[in-house]
């Protein structure tokens, strides 16, 4: 083959940059899993949720949670009719075994289950200062267990209280909204235990997720959302007191 | 601002002293300069070596973080194997339960987590389940549940008796048929 020097020279920028690209390689578990094609949130619908605690005890199954830890938790709001500022709130063991019956009369009575609100412009990643936590292409708030340090500043900066820092691993622990189930085509653990359908896990970027018809026909709420987090876990007949 | 051209023989300071000993103190100023340059040029070395072996090659590719961590928390094995997948072995329960009241109940909500049935149903035999223990999970009496949710003190309702004497399972309401 007959090539000129001018011609040699034009073609290596052209060949470092492939070289590169074979020395990635490809990260991606799933092989028909892109990264640029989904932006996942989740759906609460607090009128169906009945606080039995079943996605509280699957969450623990499905992610080896340490005992008296949660990645998600139910919480009881009891909103008597004279002070609708202060909530009474009760959250017996995260509501893993449910909870006991109610023992103030009258007002206004609610399960509203929490977990971390993916959000867009999280508190929590900003913080890290290794960059083990961060966004995920698809929307997902990730630990990078590898990385972290353990400082827990991040744990401080969620208004959501969602992370924890696990004892035996000394790194910061928090929900992967199923990580290793949605990139399979499978729903998180807590939706797929869910007797009521209170939980919906919703891909914002896919047309024909039946997220984007009830986002348009019901009065969706975030929580905190003065805060500007852009959470992605959208509340469906959200109390004003809850916080 | 414009930099007039330093005349040869006047205004530099160096030509203002004597004849050898400017010579000299000219040469040991270039000196200090060559070695403190040496030692910025192997400072920098130095920083840029260690960097590229620390930093994880990785690292930058979709953000200020690991790209591979991506793909390792995704790598977690499945412990709930997902109602579609029960549903290929089990195609008589959907059928009934997707008629009745629990139509929108999955399989794992009662039947507990069983990805590893799931992959190996001859050896992983899924737990036998006490109704007097399961079906009060939900049923039981709150005033914080939704109004329209079916709920009993469970004493009052049945004195004890499993559930499943009177309703079955996969189809709950009484005289609706179906499969225990």
């Amino acid at each position: 083959m007959n090539m000129s020097r001018r011609q040699v020279l034009l073609l290596l920028p052209a060949a470092a940059v492939a070289w590169e690209s074979i020395l990635a390689g490809t990260p991606e578990a799933s092989p028909n899993y892109k990264l640029t094609e989904h932006w996942w949130g989740m759906l609460v619908d607090i009128s169906k949720c009945i606080g039995c605690g079943n996605c509280v005890r699957a969450c623990a199954t499905e992610n080896n949670v340490p005992e008296g830890y949660f990645r998600t938790w139910v919480e009881r709001y009891h909103v008597s009719d004279f002070n609708q500022a202060e909530p009474v709130v009760d959250s017996p063991d995260g509501g893993k075994e449910g909870f006991p019956p109610m023992l103030e009369e009258g007002g206004k009575n609610f399960f509203v289950p929490k977990m971390c609100n993916h959000c867009a412009d999280s508190p929590c990643t900003q913080v890290c200062p290794v960059g083990a936590t961060f966004i995920s292409p698809d929307g997902v708030v990730l630990v990078d267990k590898q990385y972290c340090i353990g400082c827990r500043y991040c744990i401080q900066a969620c208004p959501y209280g969602c992370r924890f820092l696990n004892p035996k691993t000394e790194t910061a622990e928090k929900c992967t909204l199923c990580y290793h189930r949605i990139t399979k085509g499978l729903t998180t653990a807590c939706c797929e235990a869910c007797p009521t359908g209170a939980r919906q896990l919703a891909d914002l970027k896919n047309p024909s997720d039946p997220i984007h018809e009830f986002l348009r026909t019901h009065a969706v709420q975030v929580l905190k959302p003065h805060m500007a987090t852009g959470a992605k876990l959208y509340y469906n007949g959200l109390d004003g007191s809850v916080r | 601002m414009t930099i007039e051209p330093a005349q040869e023989g006047s205004g530099r300071v160096e030509d203002r002293a004597d004849g050898d000993g400017a010579a000299m103190n000219r040469f040991k100023d270039a000196e200090h300069l060559f070695r403190v340059a040496l030692v910025f040029a192997a400072g920098a070395l130095a920083f840029v070596v260690v960097r590229a072996i620390l930093v994880p090659k990785s690292f930058g590719e979709y953000g200020h973080y690991r790209g591979t961590a991506i793909a390792e928390i995704a790598a977690q094995p499945v412990v709930f194997a997902g109602h579609e997948s029960c549903e290929t072995c089990h195609p008589e329960v959907p059928a009934v339960k997707n008629k009745g009241k629990h139509a929108k109940v999955n399989c794992e909500a009662c039947h507990g987590a069983l990805a590893k049935h799931a992959e190996d149903p001859g050896t992983v035999e899924p737990a036998k389940l006490e109704t007097a223990v399961l079906c009060v999970k939900c049923h039981s009496k709150n005033g914080a549940k939704p109004e329209g949710f079916p709920q009993v003190d469970a004493k009052e309702h049945s004195a004890g008796l499993a559930c499943d004497t009177c309703h079955k399972p996969h189809s709950p309401v009484i005289g609706a048929g179906g499969k225990p």
